[in-house]
């Protein structure tokens, strides 16, 4: 078993070993994590990585992933590196991939080919959906049509733009849709055509995100080839801080092993701090694993878990921990109670920076949503910071719900400690814009007419997942990516601000 | 569990797929390189003739063999570190459908056009739908960001061959493997440093030695070998090689 050295620093980091013989690519995540670590004590530590013996019969520990991929391939044993052909439970798809998925479906299998399984598919209409961009329109018109052909039991049409609400199955963003759908299930494999599907790894599934020829090939098959990937481990413990959320704390993860630092790897997490998350929280922490270049993520299921899935669905379902003995390529851990809020800088979500060393950073708006930000909690969040600071934000605060569900939360739901006052209320009270239609929004930037788009080359703090140039619209808008409590203090003082000035 | 047909998982797949396709698949650029000869690996009754169907790998697959050498000629467009796929394609542009002819000529006007200004040289110019520009020279974490297809198939779209990377994202890299669209190359150095826009090259993919050879700064570089995604990339992407698996009908069964 692995073994580690305290060092004197508030969080300990560990170096990844050099790679054993995966994809090259994986091995710049030495380099990275040693360029920004130079103040702290590295201390390099492996797990042993153990192979099958030759003749099969010694059984060796298997992480979560690998315990999955292995169901679902029907075996009895994988390691990492194996390519193997996977049974996968759901295959998810939106606007702006279903179109081409299912074209290549039919031109591989044929005009009249018929789905694997039309139940096991979900399509969910979430990204240009509020536009008048008539390619977007249609491609929602697309989707209706294939479902139709195809009998697919789930599809959250949207039929009237002009009202939201006028449309029942109407759900909003693909990746909070499908948890609270009940889509999202421990010891299962899901796939979706958008990168951000690993955030369902918070059920303790495999989740990652595939292209539309992928998904082409899974329509019609009900099967992909994958490789299975090694376990990155990440431990957090302590208490989590009041003024501290699951953004800052993948952030602070990206931050240390960059970009590419878990590239064709999973991200495991665990520790005493992720058993406190809610399900809202831990996807939140999944959801940012791609932008470590991570395979996916997971996080063990509990009774949270449990709990929530089973409050949504009755499909029954298995759920998986990792062995005592598995293998992991590296270990991380992290002591929580001394973590402070942070902010990913321009242009890279692995730009870390602590939010209260750029308080001089002038600000000129405000963005609150996307799968990332724009759930119930985190609208809770944002609104508890605005309720206690009894202030009006200096800049435009643009509120995007990510669902159905989530809007009418924040309209319905009192927020704690708020003498009765919802988040609605709250956020009418402090000058924010009117939260808008639920859908993934200005996140991406979209077409030209979407609202909160980045048009102009400004400075936005954004609860979203991705600040690369370009991301939210203009080129050369600059982008800071933070927790919902951050960009809530941000809108108050018209800077970037770390959340105590008003939480503590 | 590889041999099992999935007929059994689908039993709406037909024995044989010999109604043709919507016509006519779009050319993919990789059909320049034709192959050398045609095996009984027999795609016909799929398609209308003599395209292939979506992945361009599959006509490739027809002659290619690991040891065929390939070869891609032209105009080096050099690219920094983490060339995220919102500056590949931009966001605005995903309402193109990639397996929609028209929509996929599109997709190729607009690859790269996210790069900030700093990149003076455009990919593909204003107003133009192709590139002058046959490989892309990357740093690290090439195509990092979305999961779209879009981006590697608005690459292809435009006329790019090759993508000559240090690093690649996954699903960067798997869409490639996937579609066929531009063949994902990764280099030992970090030749983005070493090559200029506007440089002449040739990537010569052979059995273990493949390299890069700048004709301009008459500097060559070896390539890393493709790795687990090379079965795929031979057989033709990942429909032929599930045919070839025996994993979903081929054309040519009875």
């Amino acid at each position: 078993m692995a073994s580690s050295v305290i060092s004197s620093s508030p969080f300990l980091c560990k170096s990844a070993q050099k790679d054993l013989g995966f994809p090259k690519s994986s091995q710049i995540s030495v380099h990275r994590c040693q360029k920004r670590a130079i103040s702290r004590k590295i201390v390099s530590v492996m797990a042993p990585q153990r192979s099958s013996s030759a003749t099969g019969s010694v059984k060796t520990g298997m992480t979560m992933t690998e315990k999955i991929l292995a169901k679902a391939a029907e075996k009895s044993q994988v390691v990492p590196g194996d390519n193997i052909w996977v049974n996968v439970d759901v295959l998810m798809t939106h606007d702006v991939c279903g179109p081409g998925a299912f074209g290549i479906f039919k031109r591989e299998f044929g005009e009249k080919a018929k789905v694997w399984d039309p139940e096991k598919i979900v399509v969910i209409p979430d990204h240009y959906i509020f536009t008048t961009d008539k390619r977007a329109n249609r491609n929602v018109d697309i989707m209706r049509e294939h479902c139709r052909e195809q009998n697919i039991k789930y599809f959250y049409d949207i039929t009237d733009l002009g009202d939201f609400r006028a449309n029942p199955d109407y759900k909003g963003v693909c990746h909070v849709a499908l948890a609270q759908e009940g889509h999202c299930r421990p010891g299962e494999v899901l796939l979706g055509t958008d990168s951000h599907t690993c955030t369902a790894g918070a059920f303790g599934q495999f989740a990652t995100g595939i292209g539309n020829t992928d998904a082409g090939f899974v329509l019609g098959t009900g099967k992909i080839l994958l490789k299975v990937p090694p376990t990155m481990r990440f431990i957090l413990d302590g208490e989590m801080p009041s003024y501290l959320q699951a953004k800052d704390l993948i952030l602070q993860i990206i931050g240390e092993i960059s970009v590419a630092g878990a590239t064709y790897k999973t991200m495991e997490f665990s520790g005493t701090t992720i058993e406190s998350l809610t399900m809202e929280e831990r996807m939140t922490l999944c959801n940012m694993v791609v932008e470590a270049g991570g395979k996916n993520g997971v996080i063990p299921p509990d009774a949270t878990t449990f709990n929530y899935v089973e409050n949504r669905t009755s499909v029954p379902f298995e759920p998986v921990y990792s062995d005592g003995n598995a293998s992991f390529i590296a270990d991380y851990r992290f002591d929580v109670s001394k973590l402070e809020p942070v902010v990913a800088k321009p242009h890279s979500p692995d730009n870390r920076a602590l939010a209260r060393e750029c308080k001089d950073v002038k600000i000129d708006r405000v963005y609150i949503g996307s799968c990332t930000g724009g759930k119930t909690e985190d609208f809770m969040a944002a609104a508890k910071l605005f309720h206690a600071a009894g202030k009006q934000v200096k800049v435009p605060t643009f509120l995007v719900p990510a669902t159905q569900k989530v809007w009418m939360d924040v309209y319905a739901l009192p927020v704690p400690g708020a003498g009765g006052k919802t988040c609605a209320q709250i956020f009418e009270e402090a000058g924010c814009d009117t939260p808008t239609s639920p859908s993934c929004g200005a996140c991406l930037g979209g077409p030209a007419d979407t609202y909160a788009r980045l048009n102009e080359p400004q400075v936005c703090v954004s609860t979203t997942n991705r600040n690369f140039p370009g991301r939210m619209g203009h080129k050369e808008g600059q982008i800071y990516l933070v927790s919902p409590y951050t960009a809530a203090a941000s809108a108050l003082t018209g800077h970037v601000t770390d959340p105590r000035e008003f939480l503590q | 569990m590889a041999a099992a047909s999935l007929r059994s998982v689908n039993p709406t797949l037909p024995r044989t797929l010999a109604s043709p396709t919507r016509s006519p698949p779009f050319q993919s650029p990789f059909l320049r390189f034709a192959p050398a000869s045609t095996t009984s690996f027999n795609l016909k009754p799929l398609v209308t003739a003599p395209a292939p169907s979506s992945s361009p790998f599959v006509t490739r697959s027809a002659a290619a063999s690991p040891q065929e050498r390939k070869t891609f000629h032209g105009l080096c467009y050099v690219v920094g570190d983490n060339i995220d796929t919102d500056q590949i394609i931009p966001a605005e542009f995903l309402t193109l459908v990639p397996s929609n002819p028209d929509e996929y000529q599109k997709l190729g006007s607009h690859a790269l056009v996210g790069l900030p200004a700093s990149y003076e040289d455009r990919f593909v110019e204003p107003g133009e739908t192709k590139t002058k520009y046959s490989i892309v020279i990357g740093g690290e974490n090439f195509g990092c960001g979305s999961s779209r297809e879009h981006a590697p198939v608005c690459l292809g779209a435009a006329g790019a061959k090759a993508v000559v990377a240090q690093s690649y994202a996954r699903i960067f890299f798997r869409n490639s493997v996937a579609t066929g669209e531009i063949y994902p190359l990764d280099s030992e150095v970090r030749v983005c440093d070493e090559c200029r826009t506007g440089d002449v090259a040739t990537v010569e993919l052979r059995e273990g030695d493949s390299v890069l050879i700048n004709h301009t700064t008459g500097k060559e570089y070896r390539l890393k070998a493709i790795g687990d995604a090379g079965p795929v990339i031979d057989a033709g992407g990942i429909f032929a090689y599930a045919r070839k698996a025996g994993m979903i009908p081929s054309a040519a069964a009875a």
